[in-house]
């Protein structure tokens, strides 16, 4: 059952027909998704949500496909933890880790949003996906492809970490990799996409795509107790994850799943590649596009799609943008396995560190319930932090070495 | 002076099917205003209500985004290419 109705233009507000289009015809806005809400609140309640399996499809009716999920079916879920040992190292009360670098299959929340769209894309009848990526949706789309049995092209730049190419081709996917940083490679792919007929999941069938992401906003609401969090912190690359959080949080107040929502969305970028966090720290509702330099090369996208959209959240949230260091990254990552034992991708770095920086700066306040947003998982950058974390301790393999390097216990 | 225009797909209609034009002008402003002389109905495709450019419309001088330039003011020459790309553009067809 479907409770999808249509397409609607974001900017002028024309109306479309659910196709394979992403972009309005005459203004050039974003198309997104129009659901049935009235139907989706009767279907949908607290009970029958909590009925079914652990999954994110156990939000089905706001997610945008028609059938049954093709592919991913045990994707979402993931833990949300809470922080105490880093919530005292920052100096707070009620800290929360929602963990995505734990996803199921690829260990990113890029899981979520290839789910949606490699089902989307099959049922509108593709045989083929593509994507640009910065490596995590590389990852996604490779996998979730080899379990839909459908064809698919990957565009990387040509630089990105060994693990997030290695963890692409493993799954005997077409990579192609781009001269060039991703705007380079996301402007290539615009071409391309006009030019064979692929589901590009996050161009050519974005507005289905980008409605995936909202699960991540949904369990966390969930699994507070059915509330939404006084602050949470999002990175942001092209800024969809961002707006989609909020929109996620809305739409449970609008159905009536949780009360009103007085939730702070902050935006989180590395200050290598900070459009969005510039302009909110500016006051400027428009984008100036960067040239991304930051070893957070997930999230470095100096044009992103939905700037506008991720300034706009923000403010209206009441929220705030800040960015960091490429030194702060990977203290920021450091931290977080030291404390809680979660190791993140360069992503989550971003977030851990500007989470500190907000709450010294008191934006966000010791007793207030703080969810930060884990995205993806650490054994996909280990170039970030190879150099920074020490080395084994090397012995031979008798009694005495050991004791001679850490003393006698007895 | 005349300066090659790339037009995108959507927009193709108002230019005879025609996905390069060439127009006339000293900077961006100047050579979309000849544009909508000679093809009447693109300029409410690339300005909004207030007289902007579009904020889902991308403007390159010779793969250069004019935000990184001087915006609309920025100048062209003889010679060469402006594209008009849609910021999320692609899968038209």
């Amino acid at each position: 059952m479907s409770y999808v109705n249509g397409l609607k233009c974001r900017e002028c507000g024309r109306q479309y027909q659910k196709e394979p289009i992403h972009v309005c015809e005459f203004c050039f806005g974003p198309l997104e998704v129009i659901y049935d809400y009235d139907g989706i609140k009767n279907a949908l309640s607290r009970k029958v949500i909590e009925g079914r399996p652990k999954n994110m499809w156990r939000y089905r009716e706001l997610i945008p496909i028609d059938g049954e999920p093709r592919v991913g079916r045990d994707v979402g879920f993931t833990p949300l933890v809470r922080a105490k040992n880093l919530g005292n190292a920052l100096g707070v009360d009620n800290l929360y880790i929602k963990n995505d670098s734990v996803s199921h299959p690829t260990l990113s929340f890029k899981d979520r949003v290839v789910a949606t769209a490699i089902t989307k894309a099959m049922e509108f009848g593709y045989d083929t996906v593509a994507c640009a990526s910065t490596g995590n949706l590389a990852n996604s789309v490779a996998a979730l492809s080899a379990e839909g049995g459908i064809k698919s092209y990957i565009f990387i730049p040509a630089d990105l970490e060994s693990s997030k190419i290695l963890g692409t081709l493993i799954y005997g996917t077409n990579l192609i990799g781009v001269k060039g940083n991703y705007d380079d490679v996301n402007r290539l792919c615009s071409e391309i996409a006009a030019n064979y007929r692929w589901a590009f999941v996050n161009i050519t069938i974005r507005p289905y795509y980008g409605d995936g992401s909202k699960t991540f906003g949904y369990e966390i609401a969930e699994q507070l107790g059915w509330r939404t969090p006084d602050n949470v912190i999002v990175p942001v690359a092209g800024s969809s994850l961002i707006t989609k959080v909020w929109k996620a949080f809305k739409e449970f107040e609008m159905l009536g799943l949780i009360g009103k929502v007085n939730t702070k969305v902050f935006a989180a970028q590395a200050k290598g590649c900070s459009p969005v966090t510039s302009a909110i720290k500016e006051g400027r509702n428009f984008i100036k596009p960067v040239k991304p330099n930051t070893i957070a090369k997930s999230i470095a996208i100096g044009n992103p799609a939905d700037g506008y959209y991720g300034i706009k959240t923000v403010n209206e949230s009441g929220g705030y943008g800040e960015d960091v260091t490429d030194e702060e990254i990977i203290d920021g990552i450091k931290l977080l396995a030291k404390t809680e034992g979660i190791f993140t991708e360069t992503a989550g770095g971003v977030t851990v560190a500007v989470t500190k920086k907000l709450i010294e700066q008191g934006r966000i306040k010791k007793n207030e319930l703080t969810v930060v947003s884990i995205t993806g998982n650490g054994l996909k950058t280990i170039e970030a932090v190879s150099n920074r974390i020490g080395n084994p301790v090397i012995i031979e393999p008798r009694l005495g070495s050991f004791q001679e390097k850490f003393g006698k216990l007895i | 002076m005349a300066v090659k225009v790339r037009i995108p797909s959507p927009l193709q209609k108002l230019t005879k099917n025609q996905s390069e034009v060439s127009a006339n002008g000293k900077n961006i402003k100047e050579l979309f205003s000849d544009l909508e002389k000679q093809y009447p109905g693109l300029r409410d495709r690339i300005y909004d209500e207030s007289g902007s450019l579009r904020r889902f419309i991308n403007v390159y001088i010779n793969e250069e985004d004019i935000r990184f330039l001087k915006g609309e003011e920025s100048e062209v020459k003889d010679g060469d290419d402006v594209s008009i790309i849609p910021a999320i553009a692609g899968g038209v067809s």
